[in-house]
């Protein structure tokens, strides 16, 4: 190496290499840093969990450690009826979200209020905890934020889960983390561009709509309608449930797979389900030599297809 | 191979380590596009192989695009920094049983990796889908020595100056280290939001950018004034290209995300810095078709430089694409439609596969010293790639343009899916045709292998292609 331009030339490669890390790495990191959540990034990233990917507590991505929505319609401390609102309950153990650990991806204000009204600095991650997104006001300003009842009305995780019913109860977070796995988003995007397309898929998220959420999955090439909103376009749920256990029943056309296997072995009612049967009965309806499809089977209520139509649905 | 894990360094022949990547990269060129191939089939007609949980589209995709990319490119590019880098310094190997090393580590790091990529463990991040531990093994278990043979070979190199290829082997290798270890932030400390976004996409175009394109043209600086026996053009056109890379190439990331809420300042810049790129590209195909000067008979009669050359002129629409498709005026009528899956393989499929594969064959003639057992089949391979990648090309870049018509005209999505049907065909009969070739090639590299014959002392092998 004794060339002296070499030594130049190292020098000038670490400089332009360095100064183009500058530029890229860091410029935006502070751009995107003081940017403040809006109340779609707090909701995202407190029914998602702390990650939908690859993580110590999900290493194989079963949507395990992630946390339940609840649509609490009844206080589960006084037993009152009351408005219905989306709670964000996290089982004792189970992993608090980015927005709770690391508070300052929130922006300033959000974080003042999740800290000040929203007591977030009570909530013990071994003792599980239950989060609303509520608002307030922050310098003259409403803002929403992330209030631990927990801490602010005794709401624990044990009691909201026990007062509310099944079917109030929607696996969100587990149900990213399949769509994670199945790979839903080689297919469809979750990001209506800015450009064109919205008047079809509904609006293009935000700036701060995406804080607390990873991974954000948005999908880089489109062979599929945009998901983001989907829940508003279409919240029937057995249409839903038609469509992923074979999309040309209800789509001929569709180049969507089947995702009969997330069904796993058995039904609602316990029974075995029989796919073997049930594709020889597709196979004839499709070749036209019986007039109904056979019937989907319901799912059962911890089958990882509970957990994926419940995120589909909760697209709004 | 085994047997030389083991063995002293000096026991090891020289060139054993280019000779294991070369056939390991060819192994998974046909696994990879094996892979591709059977994706294709998955688009084209869905209830191929259907309902189960290891075959689903959505499981193999990314195993299909980490095998071509980190099996065949990277491992085509390891066997050719294992001997043109010695070849340039006119030294030897720094260390050969390093070098075998690395290339057991990478197959088996490789394969364990994707099975589990496969069985569907993934970070959801396209192009850095490792979840964060196995990017670390790779990290240090397989760039990381790669790289010291590489930077250990050019300090002790015999010729005083360095040669255009050697600069860039040398620093991509750092640069890919810097991108790995950069791009995995957000895992590490499960980053969130548009920081995520953004993070994924800097990695994935600096993975492009600053290892496969960069590589993929140092290995043609090398195989076309060697073969032909022209000095290279201009070697202050090679700086400039070396330079524009670093500065031009390392910077547009966010245009891979221009229609996402990132800040608008980023945004324009990346889309202005993207035009830049041309500044490397046009200096990297100017310069190699100027050293072509007076021996264009070659692009003929000789299968590396047929393949480095037409890799060389494929570059030329890659770069119109890539330097324009990025910009506001042009993105939102292509972004996130076939056109950039097409693109894709125009970069790896076209420019940067024609350039490697050229060296593998190159690279195992020269290292086992016998010509290749088959013109004919060699032939065969370069047009079985060709025409499979245009059918490709062609027919998925329609289909885009088709999906961008649709998306700005508001159309029902399922009329494109359905306009979209004889394309997916077309894409799939291409690749597998390209599939279909590499079969051959290895067969055709094992044969020569075997029953090629000997390359005499002080000639080289494309010297005698065609003498019995
Ligand atoms: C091979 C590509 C592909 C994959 C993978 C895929 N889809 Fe689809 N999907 C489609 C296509 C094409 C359509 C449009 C036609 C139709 O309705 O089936 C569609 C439609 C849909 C719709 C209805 C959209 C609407 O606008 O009404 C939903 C919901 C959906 N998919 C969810 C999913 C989920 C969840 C997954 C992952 C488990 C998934 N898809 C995986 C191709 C795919
Ligand atoms: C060396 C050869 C190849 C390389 C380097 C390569 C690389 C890639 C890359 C980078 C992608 C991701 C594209 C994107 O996200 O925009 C991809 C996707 C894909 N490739 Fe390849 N590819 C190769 C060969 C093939 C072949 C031979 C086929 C066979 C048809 C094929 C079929 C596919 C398919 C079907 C996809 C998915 C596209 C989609 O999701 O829309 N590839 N490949």
């Amino acid at each position: 190496m004794a060339f002296r331009e070499y030594k130049i030339g190292t020098r000038m490669f670490g400089i332009a290499l360095g100064g183009s890390m500058m530029i890229t790495l860091y410029m935006p990191s502070l751009s995107i840093y003081s940017v403040g959540v809006t109340e779609t990034g707090l909701v995202k990233g407190l029914s998602y969990g702390h990650n939908s990917g690859f993580s110590y507590e999900d290493p194989f991505l079963q949507g395990k450690g992630k946390p339940l929505t609840v649509t609490v319609k009844k206080d589960p401390v006084t037993g009152d009826d009351i408005d219905p609102v989306s709670a964000y309950v996290y089982k004792a153990g189970t992993p608090f979200p980015s927005a709770i650990r690391n508070p300052n991806i929130l922006g300033k204000a959000v974080q003042a209020l999740s800290a000040e009204d929203g007591q977030v600095g009570e909530a013990v991650e071994s003792d599980g905890a239950v989060f609303l997104v509520s608002r307030g006001d922050y310098e003259g300003e409403t803002f929403p934020y992330i209030e631990n009842v927990t801490a602010t009305r005794k709401w624990t995780a044990d009691a909201v889960l026990t007062a509310a019913a099944d079917t109030d109860k929607h696996h969100v977070g587990s149900g990213k983390t399949m769509f994670i796995r199945e790979g839903c988003w080689w297919c469809h995007t979750l990001l209506p561009e800015q450009t064109q397309d919205w008047q079809y898929f509904g609006l293009p998220p935000r700036l701060g709509d995406f804080n607390g959420e990873a991974p954000t999955a948005f999908g880089s090439d489109r062979k599929a309608p945009d998901l983001l909103h989907v829940g508003s376009r279409n919240s029937s749920k057995e249409w839903m449930m038609m469509h992923f256990f074979n999309p040309r029943l209800v789509q001929p056309h569709s180049i969507m797979p089947r995702f009969d296997y997330l069904w796993g072995e058995v039904d609602a009612n316990d029974n075995d389900i029989d796919f073997d049967q049930w594709r020889t009965d597709y196979k004839e309806y499709a070749a036209g030599n019986s007039i109904y499809p056979p019937v989907v089977p319901n799912y059962a209520p911890n089958s990882e297809i509970r957990y994926l139509m419940d995120f589909v649905l909760s697209l709004k | 191979m085994f047997k030389y894990l083991f063995a002293k360094n000096e026991d090891i022949p020289a060139g054993s380590a280019a000779v294991f990547f070369g056939f390991s990269s060819i192994i998974w060129f046909i696994i990879g596009t094996g892979l591709g191939s059977f994706n294709a089939a998955k688009l084209a007609f869905p209830d191929f192989v259907t309902g189960s949980y290891m075959f689903a589209f959505g499981h193999m995709r990314q195993v299909h695009v980490m095998a071509v990319i980190f099996g065949w490119i990277s491992m085509a590019f390891a066997m050719a920094f294992m001997y043109i880098t010695p070849a340039l310094g006119n030294t030897k190997l720094w260390s050969e049983k390093l070098g075998v090393w690395t290339c057991f580590n990478w197959n088996a790091g490789l394969s364990v990796a994707l099975c589990l990529m496969w069985a569907g463990v993934t970070s959801g991040r396209e192009y850095t889908d490792f979840p964060w531990p196995i990017d670390l093994i790779i990290l240090f278990a397989v760039l990381l020595p790669l790289g010291i043979n590489v930077w250990m070979t050019i300090v002790h190199r015999k010729t005083q100056g360095i040669y255009t290829t050697n600069w860039f082997f040398g620093s991509a290798v750092f640069m890919l280290m810097i991108v790995v270890l950069v791009g995995n932030l957000p895992e590490y400390f499960s980053l969130t939001g548009l920081t995520e976004a953004y993070l994924t996409w800097w990695h994935a175009h600096n993975i492009l950018g600053l290892w496969i394109t960069p590589v993929a043209a140092a290995i043609a600086y090398y195989t076309v004034p060697k073969i032909t026996g022209n000095p290279l053009y201009s070697h202050r056109i090679g700086h400039l290209h070396f330079w524009s890379v670093v500065v031009f190439y390392s910077t547009p990331g966010a245009h891979h995300l221009m229609s996402s809420p990132l800040p608008e300042w980023l945004k324009s810049f990346a889309s202005v810095e993207g035009v830049l790129i041309l500044v490397p590209a046009i200096a990297f195909v100017s310069n190699l078709l100027l050293t072509m000067t007076g021996k264009w008979h070659y692009f003929v009669d000789n299968i590396e430089i047929r393949f480095t050359i037409s890799g060389v002129m494929l570059a030329i629409p890659l770069n119109m694409q890539g330097g324009f498709q990025q910009t506001r005026a042009i993105n939102w009528y292509v972004h996130g439609t076939g056109w950039i899956v097409a693109h894709a393989h125009l970069a790896l499929l076209g420019f940067s596969t024609f350039l490697e594969a050229a060296a593998v064959y190159y690279g195992l003639q020269t290292i086992l010293r016998r010509k290749l057992y088959s013109l004919a089949l060699a032939n065969f391979h370069f047009w079985f790639l060709l025409i499979g990648f245009a059918t490709y090309w062609i027919s998925i870049t329609i289909a885009g343009l088709i999906q961008g018509a649709a998306k700005i005209y508001e159309v029902p999505y399922i009329d494109v899916v359905i306009a979209e049907h004889p394309y997916m065909i077309a894409r799939w009969v291409g690749g597998t045709m390209v599939f279909t070739g590499n079969v051959v090639w290895l067969y055709n590299m094992w044969m020569t292998a075997r029953a090629g014959t000997p390359v005499p002392v002080g000639r080289l092998p494309h010297e005698i292609a065609y003498e019995r």
